[in-house]
């Protein structure tokens, strides 16, 4: 059998390298991993990733695929072992929703509450408490976004389960609170997983830094 | 079991109009349900209640959200005839990051050219031009972005091609001039039945645009 070959192109601490990280590891795949400096960017990223110069990049046997949930559709279509979509149709649209509501609507509005000042940051709160309540309703009589097993949405949301806590010790302000209680079970869960167990940036790590962030974006007056 | 599709759209909708050419293209029989979106339907809120927009499919009466997401549902339901998504994992994966390039791109970019004005309409333009060309650099010498038949990519780009003159218009510019190619493609598109009967007439969509500017008291 030829060797496989997998590269990941991430940085230590990006939210969307490690969703791959959690489905290679899901699936037992052996990779390289290629921590990228993003203010020198190497010539490898800017080759394999040209139209945005951004990290996570797989680079499979040579072939790059960038978009952190392209790759994870990738990975789950070429290892069949342990996968992270069903195979009804309506099921795959459902987990495809809730991924896509994640990275386009709820981490966005977290974010925003994070960076922003003023109004736009209560418009960010107000956007977040919303997009909260929809993540908790969907949870309902399930103890997985996947069902009994974690599945792409799982992975897409997973960043709350180890990030939140950090952005909670920062800014002194807790946006994942008890109105929240399926979402902190799951949270719970999600951060006892093997996969994610074992593969998290250092919490203290990742306070440094976005303490540094937020002093910056926030600076005192 | 009832196979009826229903699809809630409004007509000027780039992403209703993906869904209409997919439906087209399998031959797909279906409801078309227009939408006032002043005044959205009871439907329309029980079936996408956290959106609350439009394209909606109801298929067997269980709604499926979003056009990409709609799409690919429809090419795995109705997977034995026109397939738009490739087979091969790679190609699967080149695909879905074309398509996701032009929902992160085109539509926005395109809506600043009609609703701005001066240095941010200058830049909008410049970043859409730039866009197009990336395109064209993906579509090759390929007939279409699915090789020899539509695939997904045409399916995601082509209903902003009914948008085109409403943008050149707006921006006092021509498409036509920087990217030939991604033109010449479109109009060989607009030879498919499935995809003539999904666009609407792009003085149409123009009209609707200064319906909107003048709504929005937009110069």
């Amino acid at each position: 059998m030829a060797a496989e070959e997998v590269k990941l192109l991430k940085t230590w601490s990006s939210r969307f390298g490690l969703r791959v990280v959690w489905a290679l590891k899901l699936k037992g795949i052996q990779y390289d991993a290629i921590d990228e400096d993003l203010s020198n960017k190497s010539a490898l990223l800017l080759q394999y990733n040209p139209v945005y110069k951004k990290v996570p990049v797989l680079v499979h046997n040579g072939k790059p695929i960038s978009e952190s949930l392209v790759i994870l559709e990738y990975i789950d279509e070429t290892w069949k072992q342990n996968p992270i979509l069903p195979e009804d149709p309506l099921e795959k649209a459902r987990e495809r929703f809730w991924a896509k509501f994640n990275d386009e609507k709820l981490l966005p509005s977290i974010w925003g509450a994070f960076t922003k000042e003023g109004k736009e940051r209560e418009e960010a709160i107000a956007a977040a408490v919303e997009n909260l309540k929809f993540v908790e309703e969907e949870l309902k009589g399930k103890k997985f976004f996947g069902g009994e097993k974690i599945g792409l949405a799982d992975l897409a949301f997973g960043w709350l389960a180890y990030l939140i806590c950090v952005f909670d010790e920062v800014t002194g302000f807790k946006i994942v609170d008890e109105r929240y209680p399926l979402l902190l079970a799951w949270m719970q869960e999600f951060s006892q997983l093997p996969i994610a167990k074992d593969n998290c940036p250092p919490h203290d790590k990742l306070v440094i830094k976005y303490q540094a962030l937020y002093e910056k974006l926030h600076p005192a007056k | 079991m009832s196979e009826e599709v229903v699809l809630l759209d409004f007509w000027p909708s780039p992403f209703g109009m993906r869904v209409r050419i997919a439906l087209a293209e399998k031959g797909i029989q279906y409801e078309y349900q227009e939408e006032d979106l002043r005044n959205k339907s009871d439907l329309l809120l029980k079936m996408n209640p956290i959106h609350k927009k439009i394209p909606v499919l109801i298929h067997r009466g269980k709604p499926v959200c979003e056009s990409l997401i709609q799409v690919q549902y429809i090419d795995e339901v109705w997977h034995d005839k026109s397939p738009l998504i490739p087979s091969d994992p790679y190609q699967r994966a080149n695909a879905r990051f074309w398509a996701d390039f032009v929902d992160k791109k085109i539509y926005e970019i395109g809506t600043k050219i009609w609703t701005t004005k001066g240095e941010e309409q200058a830049a909008a333009k410049k970043e859409f031009i730039e866009s197009l060309k990336l395109l064209e650099g993906e579509l090759g010498d390929k007939p279409y972005f699915g090789g020899d038949n539509l695939g997904y990519v045409d399916v995601a780009l082509l209903p902003f091609y009914s948008w085109f003159y409403a943008y050149e218009k707006c921006g006092n510019f021509t498409i036509e001039e920087e990217c030939p190619k991604l033109i010449a493609w479109a109009k060989r598109c607009l030879q498919k039945e499935s995809v003539a009967k999904s666009l609407p007439d792009q003085e149409k969509v123009y009209g609707f645009v200064l319906q909107l500017k003048k709504a929005f008291g937009i110069e």
